[in-house]
């Protein structure tokens, strides 16, 4: 019979000889083995001092985007809801007032906006639904913690900084096919004039 | 005289000293070598590579809570790691750590006690060491604790009479039972592990069963039992029975390499060296390289090897070691007719 990987052995039940039962040749073979580990390259990575490579489109905690003027670009559409597969995020809309257009792009936004980090699954539908590009997800982990009430992220944790330190780059996010897929003629309103 | 029992306090104390810190360093190493032998790095937060991990390690004993069971005998609950930990203490008296030294005209034994029937108090002491299991797994007055000390017990029994048959062997061609005249006698290369490999091999499977280290490791088995005969131990009590085991370690190790391996003997080292006092302290130099690579060869094989089943354990000891080690016994006798060394 073809055998499916290059590892099957060929079994039997013939009786074992007299070195195979006093096990000390399978014995020092084995202890070859772990010896060889001892000095074998280690597959540890330190944490907090060496870090390991994400790939580019790894799909860690999101983050709500600010326009170039520093404003939110969300408008509570609530398509990303409806995308969630896991029902993870809730919002609530508001209207824009006079005075506010520094802080929100158009005339309505997400007064709250909360993600359960718990139920996400960083699938990234919520991305893929978005038409404002507004939410992206990012190379950040969500960091633990023992109360699970401190894993609904509301806007103070999203929402990137205002400040140029501050924005969080998703560039590596955008690749050519969803650029493409953004430049749809259909989503022309979501250019900046 | 005075004098005399003042260098031996200092040496009483030194190699307590020793002991306890080989034995502290023996957890860390242990960690370490599992580590590297699972390629993975091991302890490396506390201090550089994590050395002062055993400190670490020691103050979160302390620190823990201690909790002895109301239904347990308290006296005895606390007796059985102090027994353990005091008879493994006890074993370092006889093992020469090196010859003598000599100083200001005066020759001084670096053998705590060479008592002249050192290997019988050795097979002595360490038999009592069951008892700080036993009572251990007793006082608990937990079932799980009951059964580890049980197969502890029995398990140290069945082994100490194949290692006691492998010693007589090793008796009936050193023909001392002083273990101090023994290391002396393999000077110049004249190793007992060439003249006796059996005799080794069986003792050192005893020595690894002994210790209840891996593959023999019963005693502690949480998959089975929970944890063995400390299940209801905690904090510093629980410190002291892992800290028996390591001490177990390190006085085996040297017990074995004292017994087979020339001790603090080095062949062809003095053709280089002849001031008598820097070839003294080399040879506890060698001797200690020697304990050491034992010592890892303990964690070698504890990290290799699976632990056995309780009926394989059994039938090694009474249907393999102990029959092998009386065909020892007999091989030596007819070598040593054949050479003309008995009549």
């Amino acid at each position: 019979m073809q055998s499916l990987t290059n590892r099957s052995k060929q079994v039997s039940n013939k009786e074992m000889t007299l070195i195979e039962r006093a096990y000390l040749p399978a014995i020092l073979n084995g202890m070859l083995i772990t010896i060889k580990h001892f000095f074998r390259k280690k597959a540890t990575i330190k944490y907090p001092e060496v870090k390991r490579e994400f790939a580019p489109v790894y799909r860690g905690m999101h983050v709500l985007k600010r326009d170039e003027n520093g404003a939110e670009r969300c408008t509570a559409c609530g398509l990303c809801a409806v995308a969630c597969p896991a029902e993870a995020i809730t919002m609530t809309s508001a209207e824009r007032k006079p005075g506010e257009e520094k802080l929100f792009r158009e005339e309505k936004y997400a007064s709250v906006y909360e993600i359960n980090m718990l139920r996400c699954i960083f699938c990234g539908d919520c991305e893929d639904a978005c038409p404002k590009e507004a939410i992206f997800l990012t190379d950040r982990i969500v960091p633990s913690d023992s109360l699970r009430e401190k894993f609904v992220y509301g806007k103070d944790l999203l929402v990137e900084g205002v400040e140029e330190n501050k924005r969080v780059d998703i560039s590596k996010r955008q690749t050519k096919e969803v650029l493409e897929f953004k430049n749809n003629k259909e989503l022309q309103h979501n250019r900046l004039k | 005289m005075m004098s005399l029992i003042i260098y031996k306090s200092i040496l009483v104390l030194i190699v307590f000293g020793i002991t306890l810190f080989i034995a502290m360093y023996s957890t860390y190493a242990e960690r370490k070598i599992a580590a590297f032998l699972q390629d993975r790095l091991g302890p490396n937060r506390a201090g550089p590579f994590g050395i002062l991990q055993p400190v670490a390690d020691g103050l979160k004993m302390f620190m823990k809570e201690e909790i002895i069971p109301g239904v347990s005998n308290k006296f005895l609950f606390i007796l059985g790691p102090s027994l353990s930990m005091l008879t493994c203490l006890m074993t370092g008296t006889v093992i020469p750590w090196g010859s003598s030294l000599h100083i200001g005209g005066g020759e001084y034994s670096l053998q705590v006690a060479d008592v002249n029937i050192g290997i019988l108090y050795l097979l002595g002491v360490t038999s009592v060491g069951v008892y700080g299991i036993m009572i251990g797994g007793w006082a608990s007055n937990n079932k799980f604790a009951l059964l580890g000390a049980l197969r502890a017990s029995s398990q140290m029994i069945s082994y100490e009479l194949g290692m006691g048959l492998a010693i007589i062997a090793l008796v009936m061609t050193t023909g001392t039972l002083s273990i101090g005249e023994i290391a002396a006698q393999q000077h110049g290369g004249h190793w007992n592990i060439i003249y006796q490999p059996l005799g080794f091999l069986i003792f050192i499977i005893c020595a690894f069963a002994e210790t209840n280290r891996a593959p023999f490791d019963l005693p502690e088995c949480e998959t089975e039992l929970v944890g063995g005969y400390h299940t209801e131990y905690s904090s510093m009590k629980l410190g002291f029975y892992l800290f028996a085991e390591y001490i177990n370690m390190f006085i085996s190790s040297a017990i074995i390499a004292t017994l087979y391996f020339g001790g603090f003997n080095m062949p062809f080292i003095g053709r280089f060296i002849h001031e008598p006092n820097t070839l003294v302290l080399l040879g506890t130099f060698f001797l200690f390289s020697k304990i050491f690579f034992f010592i890892f060869l303990f964690m070698w094989v504890r990290w290799t090897l699976p632990r056995f089943r309780y009926d394989q354990l059994m039938n090694l000891g009474w249907k393999g070691l102990i029959p092998l080690a009386i065909l020892n016994i007999a091989i030596t006798g007819i070598v040593m007719w054949l050479t003309g060394k008995i009549n």
